[in-house]
This record gives C-alpha cells, structure tokens and sequence, in this order.
C-alpha cells in the first residue's frame, strides 16, 4: 500500500482545476513513474494526489489548423514515439523520448510529467527546448502561455503556480518545417538509466543546401536545467556549412553551459560531452536535411 | 481509505474488485486475485519482475494505481496456459532454451516478449533486446531468453500464427 494522505480523482480538466485550486498542495499524479517511486522512497510520503491518470481528454497528439503540432501533457512516451504527426515532423522528439529508461516506463511516463518535474536530465527537455515548445498552462482563472524557455525555475523548479496544470505543449509550423534535428543522449547503460547529457541539435539550410539558415541546440544535464546555448547558434546563422564550422561551433557551446560534477561523470567529462555530442548531432541533422558534411 | 469498485477483464474473464485508492496493481493480482505468476520485486519499475499486458500494452504493476486499472484489460501470466495447464509455445521455448533459472524474472520476460511474438514484423537481436530492457535476470544472462523468444515470433511467423 503506498503511503498516500489523500488521492483525489477529478473525471475531467475542469474538475481537476477546481480541486487543484481547493487542495494546492497536493501533488498531481500523471504517470506515477517518478511520484510514486519517491513515496515508496519516503521523500512524498504521506502526500495528498490529485490523478489526472484517466482523463482521457488530455492525451493525444494532433495537429491544429495552422500547422501547429499540440502534444497533450498526458500523452506517454511510447505514444509520442509512436505517432505518426512526430515521426514525419520531429523525429527527434519521438527518437528522444524512445531512451527513456525500458519499454514498461515508457508506456506509463508522460511527457508532461517529464517536463513539470524540472530535472535536467528529463530526455523530452532538450528537444522541446531546441524546437521553442509553447507551453498552456490552465488553472480556474483562465489559461496562460508561456514559451518553454521561461518555464525552467531551477532544479526540480518549475513555474506552475500551485493551482496551476499544465494542459498542452505546442510546436509552432515554423519551427518544425524545413527543419531536421537529432538527439544524442550519453548514458553509462543503454537503458534504464539517467542521461550523463543530452544534446539535441536542429536545423533549417538554405535552398542550396550549403548554408545554415537556423540552428538550435538544446542541452540536458549540461546545467541545473534544459538549456539552449545561443552564444553557438548565433554563430553558426548564415555560414557555409564546413568541418571547421562544427568546430567553431562545438567549441562556442562550450561558452553557455554550466555543468557539475556528480557520481555520474565530473564537470570536465561533461564538457567533453557537450562539445562532441554537439559535433555529431549537428552532423547527423546536417545529413538529414540534405546537406553535406 | 474507502475502497472503491473497479471493473475490469483479467486473463479474459470480466472482474469486479474493491479496491483501496492506495493499492498497487500488484497488490491487487497477488493479495486479492491471488495471480501470483506476477513478482513482488523491486517495488520502484525497475526490475520488470512484476510486469503485465494492459489494453496491449506491458507496464510495471508495482508502480500503477489499482483504481487505474478499471475498465481495462489485463493479462498476466497465467493467461498465458490454456485452460487445462498446458504452458504456451513461449514458455515451452523458454524450458527448451534454457531460459530460465530461479525463475522469478521469467513471468515478467513472458509478457514483455508478448508484443515482440504477436507481431508479424521481423525483429533483429537488439530490437529484441530493447524490448526487454525493462527486465532484469541474475541468473541465466540473457542469450538464452533472447533465443526463446526469438525462435518462438519466428516459428508463429512460419505458422502464420502471429495475429497483429
């Protein structure tokens, strides 16, 4: 039996958001993959839930009539790998969140939850990063968006206030079309571990396929949260593409990133990472949108 | 807690159960169905001893909320005989390979190989391997279980047996 205070099971958004706001403090319960594991840790014991598990209304992947591509916070993992809207338009996506701990996590694990936990070694962080996500976040008094790139608090900090839920995750057209990414994630087993760090790189080329247009690049365990390092995608808009330019920007990430030292690896391996996880998925995404390196 | 009703098809038979808002759905197939094929292992999804089919699907049971199995469709391991006892093509394979040993990680390997056997797709040694990653074995290594299944999709393959 799991040490659990109170377990609230709204059947719908707006009775979820109604007892949100009556009982702040209790935690939402999405997939249960990091909750309930630290309440059989002790560190959530004795802590009140609210289950969205079964509201059906917030899973599901569609695409609006604009083009853009809303991920509903619910939906797991093997379900965003497995959609049709995200293996034709942001593989990278799907790719990512396929190397999320083994098969059972990730038919439970949402993507939301991924992303409201704050780690920074959540593996959906770095590419919702790198494609400028665009949170809705609803509570009783309306619904606010806000650009993932604010979302990020700290560690395990997020800005969802305590009445707060978040209700979808949005991929602008302009940021997926044209455009080809790559995710590498660093990990001392192949599955069922935590990202060492994550890189996760896109970009849109010129009609020539020479010159890159676009670069992103967003990073996971690279700081205390996801992060984007513009310092090197500034550098790399407009130029030919060339071997000394993913060098040149392989060495600029260098200049955004924070990383530390923990069991996993020392701050230096992780630098060492950055700069050559950046290399190769620039490369890879490079190759994919028809250019040549 | 107040228990509550769910309503739910295990190993093909439609259930009703009180359950505790509290409880696992491990709790609910050990201590009150009494299936107890599936494994009290390591308590927090990572060992995959405790793993059934849901709606198509493997999960870990130790970290799902019994309340969230109502309406769905669960399979565990003894679904997997038939009626009389007899064990299914995958269990036989995992005797003849010699995949199992003390056999408490074998019933979760049984169900997490189920979407790989029921599938007509073709499935290379690491497709394979990655669809059991989510399970653990200290004894036998995992050639052996990896060859069970393997033979197992191929031969329901040759046999046109593979129904997905």
């Amino acid at each position: 039996m799991y040490d659990i205070k109170n377990i609230y099971q709204p059947k719908s958004v707006g009775e979820a958001l109604k007892m949100k706001n009556e009982h702040p403090e209790a935690l939402l319960l999405a997939g249960g993959s990091d909750i309930l594991i630290q309440i059989r840790d002790g560190k959530l014991a004795g802590s009140d839930l609210i289950s969205i598990h079964s509201l059906e209304e917030l899973r599901g992947i569609s695409l609006e009539d604009d083009g853009t591509i809303l991920i509903k916070p619910l939906t797991s993992f093997s379900h965003v790998t497995q959609n049709p809207l995200i293996q034709k338009f942001i593989p990278a996506l799907g790719d990512a969140v396929d190397q999320i701990g083994g098969p059972q996590i990730r038919n439970i694990g949402t993507i939301g939850g991924n992303i409201c936990n704050g780690v920074t070694s959540a593996d959906s962080a770095s590419t919702l990063k790198a494609y400028d996500a665009i949170l809705e976040i609803s509570s009783v008094d309306g619904i606010r968006v806000l650009p993932y790139a604010d979302f990020s608090k700290g560690p395990g900090k997020v800005d969802l206030k305590p009445n707060e839920i978040l209700t979808g995750i949005r991929i602008l057209k302009d940021s997926y079309e044209n455009t080809y990414g790559k995710y590498i994630k660093y990990s001392i087993r192949r599955a069922m571990d935590i990202a060492t760090l994550g890189c996760s790189v896109n970009v849109r080329l010129s009609d020539d396929k020479k010159t890159i247009e676009r670069l992103r690049i967003g990073y996971g365990v690279a700081g205390p949260t996801p992060m984007r390092v513009p310092t090197a995608e500034s550098l790399a808009t407009g130029k030919l593409i060339s071997e000394q330019l993913i060098i040149d920007v392989a060495t600029a990430t260098l200049i955004d990133v924070n990383p530390r030292t923990s069991w996993r690896a020392t701050k230096e391996f992780r630098m060492q990472l950055v700069k050559e996880l950046c290399k190769r998925a620039l490369k890879a995404a490079i190759n994919q949108a028809g250019g040549t390196i | 807690m107040a228990k509550q009703l769910i309503t739910f098809t295990i190993n093909g038979k439609l259930t009703e159960s009180y359950v505790d808002p509290r409880e696992s759905l491990l709790d609910l197939m050990r201590v009150d169905l009494k299936l107890t094929s599936v494994k009290h292992g390591c308590d927090v999804g990572e060992c995959g001893a405790c793993t059934v089919m849901i709606d198509g699907e493997t999960f870990d049971s130790c970290i799902y909320l019994a309340i969230w199995a109502d309406g769905k469709t669960i399979i565990t391991t003894e679904g997997l005989t038939s009626l009389e006892g007899e064990m299914s093509d995958i269990q036989q394979s995992f005797v003849t390979e010699g995949a199992t040993q003390c056999g408490i990680c074998t019933p979760g390997f049984l169900i997490s190989s189920l979407p790989i056997i029921e599938s007509d797709k073709d499935f290379t040694r690491e497709e394979i391997k990655k669809q059991v990653s989510g399970n653990f074995c200290r004894c036998t290594g995992y050639q052996n279980i990896i060859n069970a299944i393997e033979k197992t999709h191929d031969k329901r393959k040759a046999e046109g047996l593979n129904h997905k």
